[in-house]
């Protein structure tokens, strides 16, 4: 028997290599730690989104400070891009855990599972965001996408969360399938996996007008669309938000999504740069459904936590607007105006959880009636979201989508912009309907309303300091979305 | 030898016939081995060139797709019995309660 093959030969892996992963390591180490708490200790239950909040921070603060020069075989980098996008995802795990006690509270589900999946989750977002290479591309989507199915259905006492995880799964699964066999084909045709070299390969001997390369671009676009939930591949969206616990909602409105678009830009900005012809209007059209069918049918709900989702599906149109420009402004705009969205979603969703109270005949528009007498501060969040969601200054989201305009009509997108301006005034209608119902209608009875936990209130601290700080000075962030996307 | 187009046609062949499958079946179960058949596909695809590259990270994905793909029919598995249990079927007409 040949022992060579039984005895691991230690010296031949290099472990130096593995320091640019250090914090997806440390993240995943943390996740695993929490398995053993929740399993062996389960009377310390109550420290699990604590330790979570901590753990996120660390990884958070260590992913900001790691800075490594790329090597030219490495599958992971540890760029600004990385860096950008995964500090967005994490901050938007450790709002989420802040939110979840409230919720769990709220409708007597206190699962510890909750939080090490999202753990999970959160390594897959930062594999996403450092993502070179289709291989890690792939495993980092998977490694998101695998505990998010399970955190959807996870509350099995209620009907609607199976049939939203279901469906969210299903999607999902032929989502990765297109993407994979659009990668399948880019590897036969370049011989190999690394993005940058696929692009080079494509530029050197002339591709570009090859019939499989561009089966390859729609598979891998209808692949990513279906991710970041662009009509015409949103017909998941409304119902797996409606259906997930609304925690849970919030946070895929904003993490998941943000990955998505991060792995988009690399894809499209690594591999296609030359294709912008072809991808540029195809992207401009999706954009203007999807702002148009986002914002025209949200009016049309009566349950806020759905408006919530078809405003989630709208804000993925004005986001896609930074891509359709195709230049680093663009990327830009797309960069800061996913982070504004994080504070004010998170937000807003942090209210309508105060608001539904764990029930689902409270999710509707109406309970926000009179919440201006009952609780003049939690109205006045709420309106900082609204108009922030809206694009009123001084709120974040008016500077973020003043960006998103500016470099799509920089791109010669005039038309396009003038379509994405008429429909942001359309969600004012039913955004600023909440501000009315809040402000000008008296309560129904009345109702008690929940007395937010501590970690609520920080977080809700958090998005309005978040939403209003960017609104106020929005170069801050401007700035550090372009140093992160000098090479 | 067979050429690379063969294995190429098949996976494609495969590919339609998991895209017909997953769009026309109505039960989850059929749904699910419908994406394992388009997984497979690109499997297949993977595995040809690399053997005609002559480069071997087309099989180490593979790898990768085979673990993940397991891995998703667990999580799949595990989400048709919480249907199950709520409606007695998994049928995908059934979803009748989110909608609007």
């Amino acid at each position: 028997m040949n022992t060579r093959l039984l005895v691991p030969n230690s010296a031949a892996f290099d472990w130096s290599t593995a320091i640019p992963a250090m914090p997806e390591l440390v993240l995943l180490t943390i996740g695993v730690v929490l398995v053993a708490l929740d399993l062996f200790v389960p009377t310390q239950r109550r420290l699990l989104p604590w330790l979570t909040v901590l753990g996120v921070s660390v990884t958070l603060l260590l992913n900001l400070g790691m800075s490594f020069p790329l090597r030219p075989d490495s599958m992971l980098a540890n760029d600004g891009y990385a860096a950008f996008f995964s500090t967005l995802c994490l901050g938007c795990v450790i709002l989420t855990a802040l939110m979840r006690e409230m919720y769990a509270e709220q409708v007597n589900s206190h699962q510890g599972e909750f939080y090490y999946l999202l753990i999970f989750a959160a390594v897959g977002m930062m594999i996403m965001a450092a993502a070179v290479d289709l291989m890690t591309i792939y495993l980092g989507l998977e490694l998101m996408a695998l505990p998010i199915y399970v955190l959807v259905g996870m509350q099995k006492q209620e009907t609607r969360t199976s049939e939203a995880a279901a469906k969210y799964f299903l999607t999902g699964v032929f989502a990765s399938a297109l993407l994979l066999f659009g990668m399948s084909l880019l590897y036969g045709l370049t011989g190999t996996s690394n993005l940058t070299a696929i692009g080079h390969y494509i530029a050197a001997h002339g591709l570009l007008s090859n019939s499989a390369l561009l089966v390859a671009l729609a598979l891998m676009l209808a692949g990513l669309c279906f991710k970041v939930a662009v009509v015409p591949f949103h017909m998941w969206t409304p119902d797996v938000y409606e259906g997930a616990p609304t925690v849970l909602t919030a946070f895929m409105s904003v993490a998941p999504k943000a990955a998505g678009f991060a792995i988009f830009g690399r894809i499209l900005f690594s591999i296609f740069p030359e294709l912008y012809g072809n991808w540029g209007p195809v992207l401009a059209f999706l954009a203007i459904l999807t702002m148009a069918i986002g914002n025209i049918v949200a009016l049309a709900q009566t349950s806020l936590k759905r408006m919530l989702a078809y405003s989630a599906i709208a804000h993925a149109g004005y986001a896609l607007l930074g891509l359709v420009a195709g230049t680093a402004n663009g990327m830009m705009a797309t960069m800061s105006y996913l982070f504004i969205y994080l504070f004010m979603n998170m937000g807003a969703f942090g209210i309508l959880i105060l608001l539904a109270r764990g029930q689902k005949s409270r999710e509707s528009i109406d309970s926000c009636k009179g919440l201006a007498g009952r609780n003049p501060l939690l109205a006045l969040c709420m309106l900082v979201f609204m108009f922030s969601l809206t694009g009123i200054p001084p709120t974040g989201g008016f500077a973020g989508k003043f960006y998103l305009f500016q470099s799509a009509l920089a791109a010669g997108y005039t038309g396009t912009v003038i379509i994405a301006v008429l429909l942001s005034a359309v969600s004012a209608f039913f955004y600023l309907r909440i501000v009315r119902l809040m402000y000008m209608s008296p309560a129904d009875g009345e109702v008690a309303l929940a007395q937010p936990a501590t970690a609520m209130v920080v977080a809700l601290v958090i998005s309005v300091a978040g939403t209003l700080l960017l609104g106020v000075a929005p170069g801050l962030l401007f700035d550090w979305a372009g140093v992160a996307l000098q090479p | 030898m067979i050429s690379l187009h063969w294995y190429m046609g098949l996976a494609a062949a495969l590919f339609c016939i998991g895209v017909c499958g997953f769009l026309t079946r109505r039960n989850f179960i059929m749904m699910l081995l419908s994406a394992e058949l388009m997984l497979n596909a690109v499997n297949l695809n993977l595995v040809a060139m690399s053997h005609y590259l002559e480069s071997l990270r087309g099989q180490a994905f593979t790898f990768f797709i085979i673990t993940v793909a397991a891995a998703e029919a667990a999580v799949g598995l595990g989400i048709a019995i919480a249907l199950y249990q709520h409606r007695r079927n998994v049928h995908t007409d059934s979803f009748t309660e989110l909608k609007g």
